[in-house]
């Protein structure tokens, strides 16, 4: 199909190897991830899904660089991940933009602080500006905007940064659900566009449905991953399809059975 | 009715000016009605004083205390001469002179290491472990104590004010500085890290930018204790200054000379403040919170 860019014969980008983490808490140590094993092609589109405390966002930082697996390791071209870098841009659900920086210095902050000629940096930040279609708003400050083009501005500063990964904590939690559904569209498009491979966390199921070409479906007490589903549906994808409800009501059982059913119809939207 | 109409209303009917702006002026001119309507609320406070201050003196027939008028042809003499024509006439502008050097050398030094120094303090947790009980220590300590320690260290003369005036300014400076670090969002030394800046390169890309607006803050009460802390830095045998007019003005008996100074002293430190007001405003555009 054409509108697939997933190609099983993708090298291998990033592998997660048998991480566990804990965190010492007041109580003890609280064991947060449990054996996962995960491999990432080049190309993949990735959605985490799980209930709160399934460690799904644990996990992302970890392949960030934010925090160290206990045990286990996370390799990315085949050498250990131990910091944050630019080969793997997070977009937070917080946005994170810098406040004192406009829209556009914002974009460029990755590339000038790499020491990429200021001219280069200006092109790359006009051209990942116009992808997100925020040149207009160029010289605003981040309280000038909406949620939405916040969030425009940090996929598009971590785009520009030349990224390998763009790695997404719940990006879309925080916008209305109009919002949210022309985001989740111009996120595909750019995928589809740059190549791009992207991890995504999200605890809505009709979201990752909507985004991945493989939903991990992730369980709590202690954090694993619980099953692998391929999501081969054509895009653009039509929620109202009868093959998308039918993925749709087929992982949000996978979901309610494994972290018991009164907590999960709580948690799982 | 335009604004210049209700301007020469204002001495005589103040209570009244306010209301009558806000219904005369028309949208357009709006900001600078509002402007307008600010200072007019300004000016209230201090002019009822003075009439209180005026009324107080007549009644009471004190000798002691002069009244406005009295101290009004005082500052004119102490500005431009020609009145009591004594060893204090036409001498404001080299006291003004003297006293700004003073503060503005001490508040300065106070801003270049305390600045730096906050900054470096809060995101180097070994350096505030090594800092932080001493300069707890030091910080309770009332500046004036410092007094005689601050002239045999420094002598009798301009240096041993700036000292002085360094000190009130210093810790103000310092303590907003490190608490605008550690309230910096974590989120943001994440992103910065993530983008490929780090280390020493965030200190000027994220600490500094985002302490912003507690260093000014901090600058803004250094700077007020720099203007209260002169009249005591000049009391280390500075001839002049306008802290050492006041000294004089106290040792001579002379109300009118001691309160000249202390107005003095007001309108510059407020001067002082609105020109760091006015710098912040520019600096700090980005945040909505801090645009007063």
């Amino acid at each position: 199909m054409l509108d697939r860019i997933k190609d099983d014969g993708a090298p291998t980008i990033l592998a997660i190897d048998d991480v566990q983490k804990f965190y010492q808490a007041s109580n003890g140590a609280v064991e947060a991830l449990r054996g996962v094993n995960l491999t990432v092609r080049k190309g993949d589109f990735i959605c985490l899904l799980g209930a709160s405390g399934c460690g799904k966002s644990t996990l992302l930082r970890i392949v960030a660089g934010f925090e160290q697996a206990t045990r286990g390791a996370v390799t990315m071209y085949g050498f250990p991940v131990d910091k944050p870098g630019p080969d793997r841009g997070m977009v937070f659900q917080d946005y994170a933009l810098f406040p004192w920086l406009t829209v556009r210095e914002n974009i460029g902050f990755g590339p000038k602080h790499r020491g990429v000629a200021s001219k280069v940096v200006a092109e790359t930040t006009d051209k990942f500006m116009a992808m997100v279609g925020l040149t207009a708003f160029a010289d605003r400050y981040p309280h000038q905007l909406s949620g939405g083009m916040k969030q425009r501005v940090a996929i598009a500063r971590v785009l520009s940064n030349d990224t390998d990964i763009l790695l997404m904590d719940e990006p879309f939690g925080a916008l209305d659900a109009l919002t949210r559904s022309k985001l989740q569209e111009e996120l595909v498009e750019i995928w589809r566009s740059t190549k791009l491979t992207v991890i995504f966390v999200t605890h809505s199921v009709e979201e990752a449905v909507m985004l991945a070409d493989r939903v991990i479906v992730m369980s709590a007490g202690p954090g694993r991953i619980d099953c692998e589903i391929a999501i081969d549906l054509p895009r653009p994808r039509d929620v109202a399809s009868p093959e998308f409800n039918a993925l749709r009501r087929d992982i949000t059982q996978k979901l309610t059975s494994h972290i018991g059913s009164s907590r999960g119809a709580a948690a799982v939207s | 009715m335009s604004i210049p109409d209700t301007m020469s209303t204002v001495a005589p009917s103040i209570p009244v000016t306010p209301a009558a702006i806000a219904l005369a002026v028309p949208t357009p001119r709006k900001p600078s009605a509002q402007r307008f309507r600010a200072v007019a609320l300004g000016v209230i406070v201090p002019l009822c004083l003075l009439v209180i201050w005026h009324l107080a003196v007549r009644w009471t027939g004190t000798r002691l205390v002069p009244s406005p008028a009295g101290v009004a042809i005082m500052m004119w003499d102490f500005a431009f001469g020609g009145i009591y024509d004594d060893a204090y006439s036409a001498t404001l502008p080299i006291h003004f002179w003297k006293s700004v050097q003073r503060v503005y050398g001490g508040f300065l030094c106070a801003a270049i290491i305390g600045i730096p120094l906050g900054l470096m303090i809060g995101r180097m947790p070994l350096l505030r472990r090594l800092l932080d009980p001493t300069l707890s220590l030091l910080r309770p300590i009332p500046v004036t104590a410092w007094l005689p320690l601050s002239m045999i260290f420094f002598g009798l003369g301009p240096r041993a004010a700036i000292f002085l005036v360094f000190l009130g300014a210093f810790f103000p400076i310092l303590l907003n500085t490190i608490f605008g670090v550690k309230s910096v969002d974590v989120r943001l030394f994440e992103a910065a890290d993530m983008l490929g800046c780090s280390g020493a390169q965030q200190f000027r890309a994220v600490v500094l930018p985002a302490a912003l607006p507690s260093i000014f803050n901090g600058l803004r009460l250094g700077a007020s204790f720099a203007w209260i802390l002169i009249v005591v830095g000049e009391m280390t045998g500075v001839p002049e200054g306008l802290g050492a007019v006041i000294m004089d003005g106290r040792t001579l008996s002379r109300t009118d000379l001691v309160i000249t100074g202390m107005i003095i002293i007001g309108l510059t430190g407020f001067a002082s403040d609105r020109i760091l007001l006015a710098l912040s405003n520019y600096f700090l555009r980005w945040s909505p919170q801090h645009h007063a």
